[in-house]
C-alpha cells in the first residue's frame, strides 16, 4: 500500500442532482508534489479535494494510484484505507481528547504498541512546535496551536497524501503568514505529497509546485506559479493572479513577429499596443488572429503595478483623471479613469502624489499589456469584464 | 469496497421504523375501529359500524362543557404562563449575576421533580383556599409544569435577538417599553409561538395535578378519560374509546398546527 | 449591562420566582412538613418508618425501579442510533419524525386502550404472530409487566428521540470525518468520537425519561395488575392520599420518591462527568 510513484485523477465528475460541481478534471502528479487547488468561493476545489479522499463519491471519472484503481465511480476504496492525511479548515480536532490522545489517534486504530506511539507522538509535537501541550484540550488552545494539532495529527501516521483544505482560512493575517513559513519548512523536511486548497492567490504561489486554477467546477489553468503569475491562459486566470485594467476592444492591427504578436487595440477611446509572446501551437495565439480577422471583441489584462505615471518612452501613453487614491504605505493605489471614456477603469499603483480629480499621465509597456479573445458569450457584453 | 449495495444499517432503521409504525398505527385504529363497532371481540374487523358510542359518550358526558374545559384551562395556562415566564426568560438570557445557576435550576425543579411530590401538597394546599374544583384552581397548578418548559424554550430565541438591536433602539430615542413592544416581541414571536403552542399541546395532556384538584363539572378531557377507564365495567369500553378518540383528535390538532410554525428538531431544548 | 439598568431587567424575575416560590417551594416544603407530622401537627418520623417497615410498600420501590430503569434504557437505547442514522437528514425525515412522535398526542388512557385491545388475546398483534406461526397461543402482553413497560417507553420514547437528534445533529460533521481519515471505520468512529459527545445529551434524556417513568401512575393501572405486581409507588402516594386520606404519609412517600428521584440523577450525572471531561465546543466550528 505504501509508497507510489504517481496520482492520476482522470476526468473526474461530481454532480449533485442538476448541479455539476465538478466536470472533467484531470491532472497527474508525482510523489513529494505540492499542489494547489485554487479559485474563488464555489469553484469546486473542495469539492475536488473531498473527491480524491473518498468522502464524496464521485459522479464520473477515475482515480489512479500508480496502476491501481481507488475509484471508478462504481467501487471505491473508503476513505479510512486509503493512507491520506486530511487537514481541515476548522481543524476538526476531537474535543473531548487531549493533544496527546488526539494526534495519538490514529497510531491507536492501528494497534502500534504503547512506546512507539508516545515516541512519535513526542516527535511530532516538537516537529509542530507544540512540546508541553501534551494534556491540553482543543478548547483551551488558539486557533494557530489548534491547527498545528491537526497537522501534527495527520503527519504522524506518515500519510501517503496529505490533503489541506483551506488549513489557514480561520486564522488572523498574522498567524496565517507565520503558519504557511512552517507549512512550507514542514513540506521541505517530510517531503509528503500535498494537495492544498485556497481561494488566497499568495499562498498558492508561495507554497505550490503546480497550481490548477478552478472556475465552476472547470479547470482553467494548470502551471508551475511562475507561469501562472506571467503567463496566465484567460481573463478568469488573469484577474485572479492580480491583472486588473480589463479593456474591452477590437483589434486594429495584428503583425506576427516570431513567437511574439503585436497587437493593435482600439479600447476605451485610446490605441493601445500589445506585444505577447503566444507561440505557434499555443490556443490564445489562434484566438487573437481569428479574432482580427473577424473582427470579435478582445479584452486587455494589465497588472496595476505595470502601469506608471508620467510618460514613458517605448510606451502607451494615456491621459487619465484620477478618482480615488488609497494610500499603502509604499505606493498609492489610484482608480482613475482615460480621459474622454468613462466606461473603463484604469487601476495603477504609484508613489507619486496625484490628487482627487487631478489629469496625470499614464504609461505601460506594450509587453505587460496582455491580451485575450473573448469566448462566444462575452461577445454580446456592453460591459468589459471577461465571463 | 463498499458503493451502492443496500446497506445493513439502513435495512435494520427501515424495520425498526416499520414495527414503531405498525404498533402506533395499531393501537391507534383500533381505538378508532373500536369506537365505532358493536359486538368486536374476535377476528379482523369489526361486525357492525356504529355512531352510537360517541352518542354514548356525549350522553354520559356533557362534551362540549369538556372541551371547552380543557381548552379554557389551556390557553389561560398558555397566556398567564406568557406573561410570567417571557419576563423571566429575557431576564435570565440578558443578565448574568450571582446565583443565576441557582435560580435557572429552581426554575427548572419542577420539569423534574415528580408531580406526586409537589402536587399533593399543592392540592391541599387549594382545598384551604377553596381553589380546588374550580377552573381557576386547575390553571393555577398546570402553570407549574408549564412556565418552566416556557422559560425553556424562550431563553434561546431571546439570546438570538441580539443585544445590538436593542441599543440601537434605544440609540434612536427609544423607552424601555417601546423596545420592548416594537423590537423585542416583533422578533421573538417565533419563540414566543413556539412556546405558547407546544405548551398548549402539553397542557392539553397534564394529568396528574388536574387529578388531583379538578372534579365534577370542571374535568379537563384527559381526566375524564382517565376516570372512566379506571372505572372499566361501569361503562362500555367502547365508549372509553369513542371519548378517547375525541381527545386525540384534538391532541392531534394542535400537534399538527404546531408543526406547521417548528420542525420536530427545533422543538428540543438543550439543557447544558 | 450597568447598574440600574441591570437592576432593572432583574426586576423582571420578579413574577416567576415570585410564582415559583408560591407554587413550588411552598407547597414542596409544606410538603416536606407534612411527611415529617402527625394529624394533629406532632413532629414525627412515623410516616417513613410506617413506609419502609411495610414490606407491601417497601416493594413498591423495587416494582417502580424494575420498570422504570430498564424502560428508559430501551427508550434511549433506542433512541441513540436512530438519531444518529438520522443525524445528517434522510429520505421522508419529516414524515417519520412526525410518526416517532406521535405517542405524545396519544395520551395515556389511549395508549393503554389501544394495547388492551391491539395486543390484547384477541388483538390484530397477536392474530398476525399465530397467522405467522412465530407462536402457538395468544401473547400475553396486558395486565402483566408487559403492558406497562411498553405503554411507559411507547410514551417516553418520543421525547428521548428529539432531544438526542437536535443533540447529535449538532456535532461538529468534521469530526467524522478527520475521524475516517485517520483511519477509523463507522463503528469505530461511533464509539469513539461520536457516542462520547452525545453523552451529554444522553444522560439528561435519561434523566427526564427516567423521572417521566418512574412516576409512572395510569399506565400501571389500567395495563398491569396495580394491585399485585405492577403496584408502582405512585399509587401507594394515591391511595394513601384519596383512599385513607392521610395525606401525611402521602406526603412521605412523595417525598421518598424525589428522593429516589435525585439518587438516580446524581449517579448519571456522575456517570456524565466521568465519561466527559474536556470538551465545551461541541457545536459546529
Amino acid at each position: 500500500m505504501k509508497d507510489f510513484k504517481r496520482i492520476s485523477v482522470r476526468r473526474m465528475s461530481k454532480r449533485f442532482g442538476e448541479k455539476t460541481a465538478v466536470d472533467d478534471f484531470s491532472i497527474e502528479f508525482g510523489k513529494e508534489e505540492f499542489v494547489t487547488f485554487l479559485g474563488p468561493s464555489g469553484c469546486g476545489k473542495s469539492t475536488a479535494l473531498n473527491c480524491i479522499t473518498g468522502l464524496i463519491p464521485i459522479t464520473s471519472g477515475e482515480i489512479f494510484i500508480d496502476d491501481e484503481c481507488i475509484d471508478d465511480s462504481k467501487t471505491s476504496v473508503p476513505p479510512e484505507k486509503r493512507e491520506f492525511g486530511m487537514v481541515f479548515q476548522n481543524y476538526a480536532l476531537f474535543p473531548h481528547l487531549t493533544v496527546k490522545e488526539n494526534i495519538a489517534f490514529g497510531l491507536k486504530l492501528r494497534k502500534l504498541p504503547r512506546s512507539e506511539v508516545d515516541k512519535r507522538v513526542g516527535d511530532a509535537l516538537k516537529m509542530v512546535h507544540l512540546e508541553g501541550y501534551a494534556s491540553k484540550f482543543p478548547s483551551q488552545m488558539s486557533g494557530g496551536e489548534q491547527q498545528r494539532v491537526a497537522i501534527a495529527r495527520c503527519i504522524v501516521l506518515e500519510p501517503r497524501l496529505l490533503l489541506l483544505d483551506e488549513p489557514l482560512s480561520n486564522l488572523d493575517a498574522k498567524l496565517r503568514v507565520e503558519l504557511r513559513y512552517e507549512l512550507k519548512a514542514l513540506h521541505e523536511r517530510l517531503k509528503v505529497t500535498t494537495i492544498y486548497v485556497t481561494h488566497d492567490q499568495t499562498e498558492a504561489l508561495a507554497l505550490s509546485d503546480r497550481i490548477v486554477v478552478l472556475k465552476l467546477g472547470k479547470i482553467q489553468q494548470i502551471g508551475s506559479p511562475q507561469v501562472i503569475f506571467s503567463d496566465p491562459a484567460n481573463p478568469f486566470v488573469a484577474d485572479f493572479v492580480g491583472y486588473k485594467n480589463a479593456w474591452k476592444g477590437k483589434i486594429e492591427s495584428l503583425k506576427e513577429e516570431g513567437s511574439s504578436l503585436s497587437v493593435k487595440v482600439r479600447t476605451a477611446g485610446i490605441l493601445i499596443e500589445s506585444r505577447v509572446s503566444y507561440s505557434e501551437g499555443d490556443p490564445r495565439r489562434k484566438d487573437l488572429v481569428e479574432a482580427f480577422k473577424t473582427g470579435k471583441s478582445v479584452t486587455t489584462a494589465i497588472r496595476p503595478e505595470d502601469i506608471v505615471s508620467g510618460s514613458q518612452p517605448g510606451c502607451n501613453v494615456f491621459r487619465c483623471v484620477a478618482d480615488l487614491v488609497e494610500y499603502q504605505g509604499h505606493a498609492n493605489q489610484i482608480s482613475a479613469c482615460i480621459q474622454g471614456c468613462e466606461d473603463e477603469r484604469v487601476d495603477l499603483r504609484s508613489v507619486s502624489q496625484v490628487g482627487f480629480g487631478q489629469f496625470f499621465e499614464a504609461s505601460v509597456d506594450p509587453s505587460k499589456v496582455l491580451l485575450f479573445a473573448l469566448p462566444q458569450t462575452a461577445q454580446a457584453n456592453s460591459k468589459g469584464k471577461a465571463t | 469496497m463498499e458503493k451502492k449495495k443496500l446497506k445493513m444499517s439502513s435495512v435494520l432503521f427501515a424495520i425498526v421504523i416499520a414495527v414503531y409504525v405498525a404498533i402506533v398505527l395499531g393501537i391507534i385504529l383500533t381505538v378508532v375501529l373500536n369506537s365505532l363497532s358493536k359486538g368486536w371481540y374476535s377476528g379482523v374487523l369489526p361486525k357492525t359500524i356504529t355512531t352510537e358510542w360517541y352518542k354514548y359518550a356525549a350522553s354520559d358526558h356533557v362534551i362540549p362543557q369538556l372541551i371547552w374545559v380543557t381548552f379554557l384551562v389551556a390557553i389561560a395556562d398558555v397566556l398567564v404562563g406568557l406573561l410570567i415566564a417571557f419576563p423571566a426568560a429575557y431576564a435570565l438570557a440578558r443578565t448574568d449575576f450571582k446565583g443565576k445557576a441557582i435560580l435557572l435550576s429552581l426554575f427548572l425543579l419542577p420539569m423534574i421533580v415528580p408531580p406526586m411530590a409537589y402536587g399533593i401538597p399543592l392540592a391541599m394546599l387549594c382545598y384551604k383556599f377553596h381553589l380546588a374544583g374550580q377552573i381557576i384552581g386547575t390553571i393555577v397548578v398546570n402553570l407549574v409544569p408549564i412556565v418552566p418548559f416556557m422559560i425553556l424554550v424562550l431563553m434561546p430565541f431571546i439570546e438570538q435577538v441580539g443585544t445590538n438591536l436593542e441599543s440601537a433602539a434605544k440609540m434612536l430615542g427609544a423607552k424601555r417599553m417601546t423596545i420592548f413592544r416594537k423590537v423585542l416581541i416583533p422578533l421573538t414571536t417565533p419563540g414566543i409561538l413556539t412556546a405558547g403552542i407546544l405548551s398548549l399541546v402539553k397542557s392539553i395532556s397534564l394529568f396528574d395535578l388536574t387529578y388531583l384538584i379538578a372534579g365534577g363539572k370542571n374535568q379537563t378531557i384527559v381526566v375524564a378519560l382517565f376516570s372512566d377507564a379506571y372505572a372499566a365495567g361501569a361503562r362500555p369500553p367502547q365508549a372509553v374509546d369513542a371519548l378517547a378518540v375525541i381527545y386525540f383528535l384534538i391532541a392531534m390538532t394542535s400537534l399538527l398546527i404546531s408543526l406547521r410554525f417548528v420542525s420536530p428538531t427545533q422543538m428540543v431544548f438543550k439543557l447544558k | 449591562m450597568k447598574g440600574s439598568s441591570k437592576n432593572g431587567v432583574l426586576l423582571l424575575l420578579i413574577p416567576a420566582v415570585v410564582f415559583i416560590f408560591l407554587l413550588f417551594v411552598y407547597p414542596f416544603c409544606y410538603g416536606l412538613y407534612t411527611s415529617l407530622t402527625k394529624a394533629d401537627g406532632t413532629f414525627t418520623f412515623a410516616n417513613y418508618i410506617r413506609f419502609f417497615t411495610t414490606p407491601r410498600e417497601i416493594r413498591t420501590i423495587w416494582v417502580t425501579l424494575g420498570i422504570a430503569v430498564p424502560v428508559t434504557l430501551l427508550a434511549v437505547g433506542l433512541a441513540v442510533p436512530l438519531s444518529y442514522y438520522m443525524r445528517r437528514g434522510i429520505k421522508g425525515e419529516k414524515i417519520i419524525s412526525f410518526f416517532l412522535i406521535v405517542p405524545v398526542t396519544l395520551g395515556t388512557v389511549l395508549v393503554s386502550e389501544g394495547m388492551l385491545t391491539f395486543m390484547g388475546p384477541n388483538g390484530w398483534l397477536n392474530q398476525l404472530l399465530m397467522a405467522l406461526h412465530l407462536v402457538q397461543k395468544p401473547v400475553q402482553f396486558t395486565h402483566n409487566y408487559a403492558g406497562v413497560a411498553i405503554s411507559v417507553g411507547l410514551q417516553g420514547f418520543p421525547y428521548a428521540f428529539l432531544m438526542l437528534l437536535g443533540y447529535v445533529s449538532g456535532i461538529n460533521p468534521d469530526l467524522e470525518k478527520a475521524s475516517q481519515m485517520l483511519g477509523a471505520n463507522k463503528w469505530q468512529t461511533f464509539w469513539k468520537i461520536l457516542f462520547p459527545l452525545m453523552v451529554p445529551g444522553i444522560a439528561i434524556s435519561f434523566c427526564l425519561n427516567f423521572v417521566m417513568a418512574f412516576s409512572v401512575y395510569p399506565s400501571a393501572v389500567l395495563l398491569g395488575q396495580p394491585s399485585g405486581p405492577q403496584r408502582v409507588i405512585a399509587l401507594a402516594a394515591y391511595q394513601m392520599a384519596f383512599e385513607k386520606f392521610n395525606f401525611n404519609a402521602a406526603s412521605a412517600i412523595s417525598m421518598i420518591m424525589a428522593a429516589i428521584e435525585l439518587v438516580v440523577i446524581a449517579v448519571v450525572l456522575a456517570w456524565r462527568n466521568k465519561m466527559y471531561k474536556g470538551a465545551s465546543i461541541v457545536g459546529k466550528g
